[in-house]
């Protein structure tokens, strides 16, 4: 085949990786350190490979592969990409190394460390590329186990909680889901998500769930639950407010390297579930619910501001806009469900929309991890502290730092020509011609996360110098090579956004057609 | 072939009951001899049927008359269920003789119970002739006793004859029904194929289908009668715990599908919500005691009566699905618990002589013993049921089933699994991650033998390999739930009612 | 008329006319030519002396088993008692060979002597189709019995259970005889074949109805069912340990062949219903109660005793419960099933009361703590006790549970009603899970729990240990592959038409 299993390899070569570098014996932690970055640069290497290889002009799936697996249970190993799909591998591809770096420093076992980045990488790939949901499945839960013992055994002190906590809350909605999936392949016969959608598509769907008699309660209600379960599995993986309250923790408890991953990588686990399985498959269900779906979104943004206002902790901070940022792709994502006819305005306001989510699925990544990075090195320098106000006047004694941090913040805050910006724009503009209230009220949430980064920027960098940091080092060389890249990226994407608005475009107008339009 | 499962663990036995006590080593490898030919006779078996399966998923591999007055036939069969069981109780078997490697007290009579309890399960699964395999389930009885009450700890004698005497009491009623179908029926024999046929009567199928079924359940685990099962497992030597949970469960599971179920469709059809209710509660009530055990071992003990819920659970559905799905989890479940409690029992308690989870917590075992903590950890994932092992596919499936037979109880089971996650976490904490600052003068803990490592691997890679490509087995499984088989097909040809 | 043909006569009762023959040389020949050995030494010479007359006495058997088609005779020898009397013939051997281990008595030749003359009057017991003569025979094996267990002169408990032992069973023997003679009163027979046929037309009156429960306690008491057991205890626990072996095995034997040929032939046409649900008076229903009692009594007592001859001594009642429904089923099914759980209980006894003399022997005691850790003290020993133990206890591969399987299952399908005799059959089987308890607390003891410091290593003589393993290889293989018994019952059975 001319696409040499291009996505297999991909998926299955960290997961070798990760082999390699836990056999490693205590003494040779510099060559594990060295051959893990190589297997994940490698893996870079392919994911960009597989971007220039995309056709950007076809909406299908490309590089499919698909073999019979578990024929009795419609199982079948397939994968491929779209837009949506490519983008996030060239995500993961670009994180694990920049996290690899940032965990540089981790002296503890750092062989079983790297071999389960490298694992939890794996994982993501396969995620972001399957296209079944038991293949899916597997790697969903796949990333779960590394990221777990990632903070359990290199967290910070309340590590072991925090890691129950994370794996239990998403567990449930991982339950919550597989159940639901359960109702599905008996209402259907199959998990292949292309085929489901086909099959919400024409209703044939709605017919097998009929098939389902469940306690006299009627199909409507029946289809309903089984969109719950399918909902709350993503909702709390990305987090929707309610489902949050493990983030903090697990985010804060967490490993600089991991809190990057988790924050960059695996938070978008949940977006792209709404975008590949719940919206497709759940198209009637999701109108039926948008209203309640909306308010949760709003309120995912407006609380999550307003709490990573109130929080002390720079981590915790993070973490809370890091919510926010994704409470916008929801919006974005439900703003575009509303059924508005098939005028080419509303079409075009969708399509923007959607773009927006997809950009800002991708900036945030960036921009959050790049974050996450920065507070670590400080961490760091402060033996360990990372409170708002233990800091001040930095930007005296390390200006690159300040210099390459700000950069961060502001493509956070989504200043114009920084990443950051063209995503949230392009969701506000479709959202707010789709939903106008809603979107008002989100706004208020763009408008506290300005005054929080920016009060991060004036305590930490300005004011008078904290006299017990005079002596911190600026970034060294390493660092500034870690850092710089990433930054550059956000520059470059902010400037020129076709980059990736060209991949990711004709997937767009692929799904109005077939699933944000459909009456 | 396959029958050579059955002897060469019978001949192991006599051939160890013939050694000199003081020869420990001889005794360990005759077993390893006998449990590994055991297991190729297993493999062979399946990879013979896979290729060249029987038209009428039925192979049959000896049938001889043995007391024609009575209608008693040597009738050893498989079908893929069977093959399946069997390859399970091979992997076991092995796996169990390598964790075995530590026994110096009585080696030789240790093993030699052994290869009697393992013969006793092979031959369970591979007779047609009810009467033979009711033989086979009884000879297994003996060597679990004695297996517990000599090498096991922890009350062993009132755990050893509990389980004797639940397993007895369980078979007594398979006898009775047994005996009253065989006069009923009227065959003059009893043979399995024959039986099949027999239109038993609505009202004698209402009560002689629990007799048998319970009968055979309680080994199990069915709840309530599943209170020998913690107590045994604890009780018992890493061996027997491992074919107990592993196997002995198994075949209480085999029996009510092999000949409960089979034989009395009817009977099925009236008690099917019932056991359905009786095998949820087992799912949730074993998770949750196993939620606050103190004693590693009791946790693992009631995460089995827990598991082997779903394979009831799955029984009682009456789907293709569900019940292939049950005979997976018999499979995986199996392998899991097997490596449970090999690292409980075999690679923590013998090095710590403690179980108590507090005390465990102390010592902080992951960086004394990596590779135990490694090991439960996956042992542990592959329990809770993540995808990728084996435990996944098959409470996938057996979910599946009940979604269709009763949605409620799907509903319930998924949070039985969720509670089984929270279990595992925490014994897995507690045991191996513990927080407490470590002990400062920590007696040194032998490092993990190269038996031990093995054997995990093997159970290890099979969970594995059975999770991604589960295929294998349902190859085997589902013709023999197609509703044109012959025997089971009865199950799932919808005219039950 | 027919003349007496006394050489065809000796000819048919060639094996007892041997056995009687080898009692009286084992007596004069350890009278005269052994005075002055050593005690084993003149053992092993009876012991022999008894095994050897007893083989030529079933050759014999073997090569003269035609059946004699006059039904009017006092003595029937078809091949179905001579059947019964080679297995009688073997249980004499065995306990011959076991007796060999025991030192309870100077008077060997005498002892020997005994066992003869009491298997003797087990052979003409079984025989026998005349209630005198079935009088005669079993008054002839229970003097033997009572003289044998009062053997052992200078144990005094031996003596008591003699003692009581002869009082309950002259008591017994008077209901049986009391009982006969109402059946004679009433039928004016005393061959049991004519007796059937005088019953067979006739209604079910009181005093038939009192004949036949006091035979039937009569028979009780030999078959040591409940209500009738009380002896038994006293008898096997005071008894030299290879008496009791007899009393247990051969005796029982006999017993039952005898009930089953008063109930089956001679009362034939009377029997009543064993199910609730149709009760008719007659035999069947007084079965049903001496089966229910047996088989709770004994087992539930049977779990508080500490000294293994009392353990088996309930353990026997308790078995004596598990062969009535054999009875009560009336069929051919259900004589074999009963016949063939006789001979292979019989076998299992001898061989448990083997283990039981060795040990007694070496330890001087039966209580379970003699038997702590006997698995280190003598493996093949504790083997063997583990092979009858878990035969009684009616677990497979052994004998013990193919008799069971075969009873019940003649049980269930008795001619009545379908399912007929189920409820016994579950009865039976919740017993037997009782009774695997105290199996397993004795064999736990054996097995599980280590010897105490200082034990002795247990060492039998070689004949006895062979003796002992061929018996538990004897009932392993007969549970194994029980139609090598089966088959020779039925084509016997079907000859003799009992």
């Amino acid at each position: 085949m001319s696409q040499l299993h291009l996505i297999s390899i991909l998926t299955a070569l960290p997961a070798f990786g990760a082999l390699v570098v836990a056999g490693f014996d205590a003494p040779s932690k510099r060559l594990a350190r060295g051959v893990g970055l190589a297997f994940s640069l490698v893996s870079l290497a392919l994911a960009l490979a597989l971007w220039a290889r995309f056709n950007p002009e076809v909406t299908e799936l490309q590089f499919v592969e698909r073999h019979r697996w578990i024929p009795s249970l419609g199982v079948d190993y397939f994968v491929g990409v779209d837009g949506l799909g490519l983008l996030m591998v060239l995500l993961t591809g670009l994180l694990v190394p920049f996290s690899l770096l940032a965990s540089w420093k981790i002296e503890e076992k750092p062989q079983l460390y790297f071999a389960l980045v490298l694992l939890l990488e794996s994982g993501l790939f396969g995620t972001f590329t399957a296209l079944n949901f038991f293949h899916w499945f597997i790697f969903w839960e796949l990333s779960l186990i590394p990221v777990f013992f990632l903070i359990k055994l290199w967290g910070g002190r309340e590590r072991s909680q925090a890691a129950t906590q994370f794996f239990i809350y998403t567990l449930v909605g991982s339950v919550a889901m597989l159940l639901a999936f359960q109702a599905i392949f008996l209402a259907t016969g199959t998990f292949n998500f292309p085929e489901l959608t086909q099959m919400a598509h024409d209703r044939r769907l709605a017919n097998g769930l009929l098939k389902i008699g469940w306690l006299d309660m009627p199909p409507r209600l029946i289809a309903l639950l089984v969109f719950g379960g399918v909902f709350l599995g993503f909702a709390v993986k990305v987090p929707l407010i309610p489902f949050h309250t493990w983030l903090p923790v697990a985010y804060a408890e967490a490993p600089t390297g991991v809190s990057m991953l988790l924050t960059g990588a695996m938070s978008k686990m949940g977006v792209y579930g709404f975008l590949r399985v719940l919206l497709p498959i759940f198209p009637e269900q999701t109108r039926a619910m948008l209203t309640p779906l909306m308010a949760m979104a709003v309120v995912t943004i407006v609380y999550s501001a307003w709490a990573a206002m109130a929080q002390k902790d720079l981590k915790r901070t993070i973490a809370y806009s890091s919510i926010n940022h994704l409470g916008y792709c929801l919006l974005g994502l439900f703003a575009a469900m509303k059924t508005m006819g098939s005028d080419a305005v509303w079409l075009n306001e969708k399509a923007a929309a959607l773009n927006g989510v997809l950009l800002q699925m991708f900036n945030h990544g960036l921009s959050a991890s790049a974050l996450f990075c920065c507070v670590g090195l400080l961490a760091e320098r402060s033996g360990g502290r990372r409170g708002l106000d233990d800091f001040g006047g930095l930007r005296k004694v390390m200006p690159v730092f300040c210099g390459l941090m700000g950069i961060a913040l502001f493509s956070s805050l989504g200043l114009p020509g920084l990443n950051g910006f063209i995503g949230e724009f392009l969701i506000f503009k479709g959202a707010f011609a789709l939903s106008p209230l809603a979107t008002a009220v989100a706004t208020l949430g763009l408008l506290l996360t300005a005054i929080f980064l920016l009060n991060i920027l004036q305590k930490v960098f300005s004011g008078p110098l904290n006299e017990r940091w005079s002596q911190m080092p600026d970034l060294s060389a390493n660092e500034r090579a870690m850092l710089m890249p990433v930054v550059a990226l956000m520059l470059a994407i902010g400037l020129y956004p076709q980059l990736l608005l060209g991949v990711i475009n004709p997937t767009v107008v692929g799904w109005i057609k077939q699933i944000f339009n459909y009456v | 072939m396959l029958a050579w499962t059955i002897y060469l663990s019978f001949f192991g036995m006599a051939v160890l009951m013939l050694l000199p006590a003081d020869r420990p080593r001889a005794a360990r490898m005759i077993a390893l001899g006998a449990t590994l030919a055991g297991l190729a006779f297993a493999v062979s078996g399946v990879l013979q049927y896979r290729n060249h399966p029987p038209a009428d998923t039925i192979l049959t591999i000896t049938q001889v008359t043995w007391l024609r007055s009575l209608g008693l036939q040597y009738f050893l069969a498989a079908d893929g269920i069977s093959l399946t069981l069997v390859l399970l109780t091979g992997i076991v078997a092995v796996a169990g003789t390598l964790f075995s490697w530590n026994v110096e007290h009585r080696t030789k009579e240790f093993f030699a119970f052994y290869l009697a309890l393992i013969g006793g399960v092979y031959g369970v699964f591979l007779s047609f002739d009810l009467f033979l395999l009711f033989v086979f389930y009884e000879i297994a009885i003996i060597p679990k006793y004695f297996l517990i009450a000599i090498w096991g700890s922890t009350r062993k004698e009132y755990g050893a004859m509990k389980l004797a005497l639940y397993s007895f009491i369980g078979s007594a009623m398979v006898l009775v029904g047994l005996i009253a179908t065989y006069v009923v029926a009227g065959t003059h024999s009893f043979n399995l194929l024959d039986w099949v046929q027999v239109p038993f009567p609505r009202s004698f199928q209402v009560w002689v289908f629990p007799l048998m079924f319970v009968g055979f359940a309680i080994l199990a685990g069915l709840w309530p009668f599943h209170t020998w099962a913690p107590t045994g497992h604890v009780a018992a030597p890493t061996a027997a715990s491992m074919l107990l949970a592993g196997v002995v469960m198994k075949l209480g599971a085999y029996g009510a599908l092999r000949v409960a179920m089979t034989l009395f469709p009817m009977g099925v059809a009236v008690w099917q919500d019932p056991i359905a209710i009786l095998a949820l509660i087992g799912i949730v009530y074993g998770a949750l005691v196993a939620l606050v055990q103190q004693d590693f071992k009791f946790v693992i003990g009631y995460s089995s009566v827990s598991h082997m819920g779903f394979v009831l659970l799955g029984l009682m559905t009456l789907q293709t699905v569900g019940l292939s799905g049950a005979v997976l989890q018999m499979f995986s479940h199996g392998i899991i618990a097997g490596l449970l409690f090999a690292v409980v029992g075999r690679m923590v308690y013998d090095r710590t002589h403690t179980r108590d989870l507090n005390a465990l917590e102390e010592m902080r075992l992951s960086k004394a013993l990596p590779f135990a903590a490694g090991t439960f950890v996956v042992a542990g994932a592959a329990s809770m049921g993540l995808p990728g092992f084996s435990g996944f596919v098959a409470e996938l499936q057996v979910l599946i089933g009940a979604w269709q037979a009763f949605p409620s109880y799907a509903v319930l089971a998924g949070v039985g699994i969720i509670i089984g996650v929270a279990y595992l976490l925490r014994a897995q904490q507690k045991a191996f991650f513990g927080d407490m600052p470590e002990k400062p003068a920590e007696p040194a803990l032998d490092p993990i033998t190269i038996p031990e490592r093995l054997g995990a691997l093997l159970l290890l890679a099979t969970t594995v390999a059975v999770g991604l490509y589960p295929q294998f087995l349902l190859d085997l499984i589902l013709p023999a739930f197609h509703p044109n088989a012959p025997l089971m097909g009865v199950l799932t040809r919808g005219g039950v009612l | 008329m027919n003349t007496v043909n006394y050489l065809g006569l000796l000819r048919l009762l060639a094996p007892e006319t041997v056995l009687t023959i080898t009692g009286l040389i084992v007596l004069f020949f350890d009278a005269g030519v052994m005075r002055r050995q050593s005690i084993p030494r003149r053992q092993q010479v009876a012991a022999f002396l008894l095994s050897a007359g007893a083989m030529l006495a079933i050759g014999w058997s073997r090569h003269y088993s035609l059946a004699d088609p006059n039904s009017t005779s006092m003595l029937v020898i078809d091949p179905l008692t001579q059947l019964m009397k080679q297995v009688i013939l073997f249980l004499t051997i065995f306990t011959a060979l076991v007796s060999l281990e025991s030192k309870f008595t100077p008077h060997v030749g005498e002892y020997f002597a005994l066992l003869a003359l009491a298997t003797l009057g087990m052979m003409f017991l079984v025989s026998s189709v005349d209630l005198l003569m079935l009088f005669v025979s079993l008054e002839l094996t229970s003097l033997s019995l009572y003289i044998l267990t009062a053997f052992q002169k200078d144990k005094l408990e031996s003596s008591e259970a003699a003692l009581k032992y002869f009082l309950l069973g002259g008591v017994s023997a008077a209901f049986l005889l009391f009982g006969m003679s109402w059946v004679y009163g009433l039928t004016g027979e005393t061959n049991l074949i004519r007796i059937a046929g005088q019953l067979r037309d006739r209604a079910t009156d009181p005093v038939l109805l009192a004949a036949m429960v006091m035979m039937l306690i009569g028979l009780g008491f030999k078959i040591a069912a409940a209500p009738f057991h009380l002896w038994a205890p006293d008898v096997y626990q005071g008894a030299p340990t290879p008496s009791a072996a007899l009393i247990a095995s051969g005796s029982k034997v006999a017993g039952f062949f005898v009930l089953a040929r008063m109930t089956l032939a001679g009362l034939a046409g009377a029997e009543g219903s064993g199910v609730w649900n149709g009760f008719a008076p007659g035999w069947v229903p007084v079965l049903a109660v001496l089966a229910v009692l047996s088989m709770t009594l004994g087992n539930l007592a049977a779990i508080a005793q500490t000294r293994v001859k009392r353990l088996l001594a309930y353990s026997a009642i308790a078995h004596a419960g598990y062969m009535l429904p054999a009875l009560m089923a009336h069929n051919t099914m259900g004589t074999i099933a009963l016949l063939y759980y006789v001979t292979t209980y019989a076998l299992t006894m001898v061989g448990a009361f083997g283990v039981v003399a060795v040990v007694e022997q070496q330890t001087g005691s039966d209580a379970y703590d003699a038997f702590t850790g006997l698995s280190r003290r003598s493996p093949a020993l504790a083997v063997c006790l583990l092979v009858f133990l878990l035969s009684l206890a009616g677990l497979p591969p052994f004998a013990g549970f193919f008799a069971k399987f075969y009873v019940f299952t003649a049980a269930a399908s008795a001619s009545t009603r379908s399912l007929g005799l189920l409820w016994l059959v579950i009865l039976a089987l919740a017993m037997s899970v009782v009774s695997l308890y105290y199996y397993l607390q004795l064999l736990k003891q054996a097995f599980a729990v280590d010897p105490p410091a200082g034990a002795k290593i247990i060492r039998p003589l070689p004949a006895t240990l062979f003796t002992l393993v061929f018996l538990a290889l004897l009932v392993l293989l007969l549970g194994a592959l029980p139609h090598l018994l089966v088959n020779k019952l039925q084509a016997a059975l079907v000859v003799s038409g009992l």
